[in-house]
C-alpha cells in the first residue's frame, strides 16, 4: 500500500511545488492539500480542500482521508508578507491544530515533516561560525517571526516526545534562492542597487528551491527523525552575492538601520524585515553535515545557488515572466478528475 | 544521528560541550566563488596586503625577533597561546604576521566577539584572519581543518592592565583553552612576547567614559601623552619586540570527550601561566633596552 500524505498550504509557492514533485511518484496513493487560497501550480491528481489558516477542520480530514504522513510546509518565515497577528495565526495556532489532529487517538499519522527556518538561530554578533542543530542561538529573539518559529518548534518537540510512534522530521531551512520564489533576499539582489549595512559584509548561506523540494521528498522517504539543517556548502559575503548578480551594493548607515529603511520600505523601494537587516549585519552560518550523513546530496553550493539565481534573474529581465500563469477552476479540475467522459489510459 | 539531535531532546546550551565529529575534513574549492573569502571571513588576498602594509612595522618599527620558531609545528594543528599587552594590543599582529611570513601557514586570531559588532573594524579583522572567539570555532579550526589558532587566554585582562603591573600574567580564564586543546587532540604551544608591554602602555584608565561607550576599558595611554591625543591613539613607541617560542604542551587525553577532568584542566593551565611567566622573568632579566633589546 503506498503513503497517503496531506500538505499544507497547498496554495502558497512550497505547498504546489512540493505536491508536484509528489504527484509523479507512483507509491504515494493520495495527496491532499489544504490552503486557504486556491493552488497556483497546475496539479494532475492533488486533491484540494479549502480551509481557513489556522485549519480547524484539520482533525476531521485526517480522520476521513486516513492519511499516514504530513507535510507541514506552510510555515511563514517572510514577515514582510503579512501583519503580525496573520503570521501569528498561521504559525502558532495552525502548527497547533495540525498537531491535535496529528496526535489525536485513534489518528492514522505516522510521519511529519515541518519545514522550519534557521531563523531560529537568529543572527548575532556573539554567533559561532556554524550553528549545529543541537545548538541554541545566542540572542533573545526580537522579531515576531523567530518568536513564533521558536513557538512552533517548542509544539513540535512536545509532539515528538508525547508521540513515540510518529517520526517526525524538523528541517530548518537556510535562506532560499531560486528561478521561482521570491525572499526579501532575491529582491534586494533584483534592485539595481543591492542595499547592504555600511562596514559590514556577512558571511550568507543560501539553499536553493530545488534542493528544499528534494530534502521535504528526502525526508519523507527515508523516514528520517529528527532535527536537521538544509542549506548548501559554503558561506559567501553579501557584497560577493551582488558581484555575482553583477550589481554594486548601496550602503546603509549603519547606525539607526530600520529608521533609516523605513521610507523605503513605505514608497516599496526596498522591503527589509528587521530579521533581515540582522542577517546583513552578522550573516549566519548552519552545519549542514547531518542531512547529507543520512544520505542527501545537495544540487547547489551556497554560491551556485546564487548563480543560478542570477542566471533565471537576467532571463526574467530579458523577456519577462516567462510562466504561462495558472488558474485554478474547481469545475475544470472536477471535470478532468471524474468525468466519465475524459479517457484515461492508466487505468 | 548523532547525539543530541532527537527532538525531544532539550537543546545544550552551553557551547563548551562539543560533542563526537566525523573525520577531518576541508571545504574544497567551489567553482561558482568569485572572491577568497573562507567560511571565517579570512581573505588570503587580504592578509598578503596587511603583510605587505605591516612589515615596515614588523621589520623597521619593531625589529620582531624570535627564538624557537622551529618549534611550532609546520603541519597539522596547534593552539598557540601568549601574553597579552599594549592598549590596543600590538602582540597579535605580530605573532600572525611572523608566522605566516616565517612558516607560510596561515594563523587564526581568535578574539572577543565584541569586534565584530563594530563597522569596518570588525569586517577587516575577519578578512585579516579574526575569528570570535567561541569554543565551536576552535574545535572546528583545530580538529577538522587542522589549523593554527592564536588565543590570548588573559583575554581582555591583559591589555586592560596600567603600566605598573606590566610582564605579570592575569589569571588564565577558566581554562578553556587547556580543554578545547585536549577534545581536538592537539598541542598547545605557548609564546613569551617582550615589547608588546612598552609599545603602548596604559597609564591610568577611566572607567566612567568605558561605561558611557561599552568598552571593556578605557585607556590613557603614554603615546597619547608623547604624540598627542590623535595620532597617540594609534602610534606605536618603537619598543624591541623579542618573542620566544616554548616546548609544546601535549595532553595524552583522548579527544572529542564529553567532558575532562576540570582539576586537571585547571592544573595543566596553571602549570602553563608558571612556566610562560617564569620565561618573561628570565627574557627581562637578560634585556639591557626596552629600544634595543
Amino acid at each position: 500500500m503506498g503513503r497517503r500524505v496531506l500538505i499544507t498550504g497547498l496554495g502558497t509557492f512550497w505547498g504546489g511545488r512540493v505536491a508536484q514533485a509528489l504527484e509523479g511518484d507512483p507509491n504515494v496513493d493520495v495527496i491532499v492539500g489544504l490552503d486557504r487560497f486556491e493552488p497556483t501550480v497546475q496539479l494532475e491528481r492533488t486533491e484540494f480542500v479549502r480551509a481557513d489558516q489556522s485549519y480547524s477542520i484539520l482533525s476531521r480530514i485526517v480522520k476521513a482521508t486516513k492519511v499516514d504522513t504530513i507535510l507541514h510546509t506552510f510555515l511563514v518565515v517572510d514577515s514582510s508578507q503579512m501583519s503580525g497577528r496573520t503570521l501569528h495565526e498561521i504559525n502558532v495556532i495552525g502548527t497547533m491544530n495540525l498537531l491535535a489532529a496529528a496526535g489525536a487517538a485513534d489518528s492514522s499519522v505516522r510521519h511529519l515533516v515541518v519545514k522550519s527556518s534557521t531563523l531560529v538561530y537568529g543572527a548575532s554578533h556573539r554567533d559561532p561560525t556554524w550553528f549545529r542543530e543541537d545548538m541554541s542561538r545566542t540572542s533573545a529573539p526580537k522579531t515576531r517571526v523567530e518568536r513564533s518559529l521558536l513557538e512552533v518548534e517548542d509544539y513540535i518537540r512536545d509532539f515528538a516526545e508525547d508521540n513515540p510512534h510518529v517520526r517526525v522530521s524538523l528541517l530548518r531551512f537556510a535562506n532560499v534562492l531560486g528561478t521561482d520564489i521570491v525572499t526579501p533576499l532575491s529582491k534586494a539582489l533584483d534592485l539595481p542597487l543591492v542595499p547592504s549595512i555600511l562596514g559590514f559584509d556577512p558571511l550568507l548561506q543560501f539553499v536553493e528551491e530545488d534542493d528544499v523540494v528534494r530534502s521535504i521528498e528526502f525526508a519523507m522517504r527515508n523516514d528520517l527523525s529528527g532535527i536537521f539543517n538544509v542549506a548548501g556548502d559554503g558561506r559567501l559575503p553579501w557584497s560577493e552575492c551582488a558581484s555575482i548578480c553583477g550589481k554594486r551594493t548601496f550602503p546603509l548607515p549603519p547606525l539607526l538601520t530600520g529608521l533609516a529603511t523605513a521610507p523605503l520600505d513605505r514608497i516599496g523601494i526596498i522591503d527589509l524585515p528587521p530579521e533581515t537587516l540582522a542577517l546583513l549585519r552578522y550573516g549566519r552560518g548552519v552545519d549542514n553535515r547531518q542531512l547529507k550523513k543520512a544520505g542527501f546530496n545537495y544540487r547547489y553550493t551556497s554560491a551556485g545557488a546564487v548563480e543560478n539565481y542570477a542566471k533565471a534573474s537576467r532571463l526574467r529581465r530579458a523577456v519577462g515572466d516567462s510562466r504561462p500563469a495558472y488558474k485554478y477552476e474547481r469545475d475544470v479540475e472536477n471535470f478532468f478528475r471524474r468525468s466519465p467522459a475524459v479517457v484515461r489510459e492508466d487505468t | 544521528m548523532g547525539p543530541g539531535n532527537r527532538i525531544g531532546e532539550a537543546p545544550r546550551t552551553n557551547g563548551a560541550l562539543v560533542p563526537l565529529r566525523p573525520p577531518p575534513s576541508l571545504p574544497e574549492a567551489d567553482p561558482h566563488r568569485l572572491s577568497d573569502v573562507d567560511e571565517w571571513g579570512r581573505s588570503e588576498r587580504t592578509r598578503a596586503l596587511a603583510r605587505r602594509l605591516y612589515s615596515f612595522w614588523y621589520d623597521t618599527w619593531f625589529r620582531v625577533e624570535w627564538e624557537g620558531l622551529e618549534k611550532i609545528p609546520k603541519h597539522g594543528g596547534a593552539l598557540l597561546i601568549a601574553n597579552h599587552a599594549a592598549a590596543i594590543p600590538s602582540d597579535a599582529p605580530v605573532i600572525m604576521h611572523g608566522i605566516e611570513k616565517e612558516l607560510g601557514r596561515p594563523v587564526y586570531g581568535l578574539a572577543d566577539y565584541l569586534f565584530k559588532s563594530v563597522p569596518v573594524v570588525g569586517t577587516l579583522w575577519a578578512r585579516a584572519g579574526g575569528v570570535p572567539a567561541h569554543p565551536e570555532n576552535a574545535y572546528r579550526l583545530l580538529r577538522e581543518q587542522q589549523q593554527l589558532v592564536l588565543v590570548f587566554p588573559e583575554g581582555g585582562k591583559g591589555p586592560g592592565k596600567t603600566y605598573n603591573e606590566k610582564y605579570r600574567l592575569r589569571r588564565f580564564g577558566r581554562g578553556g583553552f587547556v580543554e578545547i586543546a585536549m577534545r581536538a587532540g592537539v598541542p598547545i604551544v605557548p609564546i613569551a612576547v617582550v615589547g608588546a608591554e612598552e609599545s603602548m602602555p596604559i597609564m591610568f584608565k577611566i572607567p566612567s567614559m568605558a561605561k558611557a561607550l561599552g568598552l571593556p576599558y578605557f585607556p590613557v595611554t603614554a603615546n597619547q601623552l608623547v604624540f598627542g591625543p590623535l595620532l597617540g591613539t594609534m602610534m606605536y613607541f618603537p619598543a624591541k619586540f623579542k618573542l620566544r617560542v616554548l616546548d609544546p604542551v601535549s595532553f595524552d587525553v583522548p579527544p572529542d570527550q564529553e567532558r575532562y577532568s576540570k582539576s586537571r584542566i585547571m592544573d595543566e593551565a596553571e602549570a602553563i601561566r608558571v612556566q610562560l611567566q617564569d620565561t618573561l622573568y628570565d627574557m627581562l632579566r637578560s634585556r639591557k633596552s626596552v629600544w634595543f633589546g
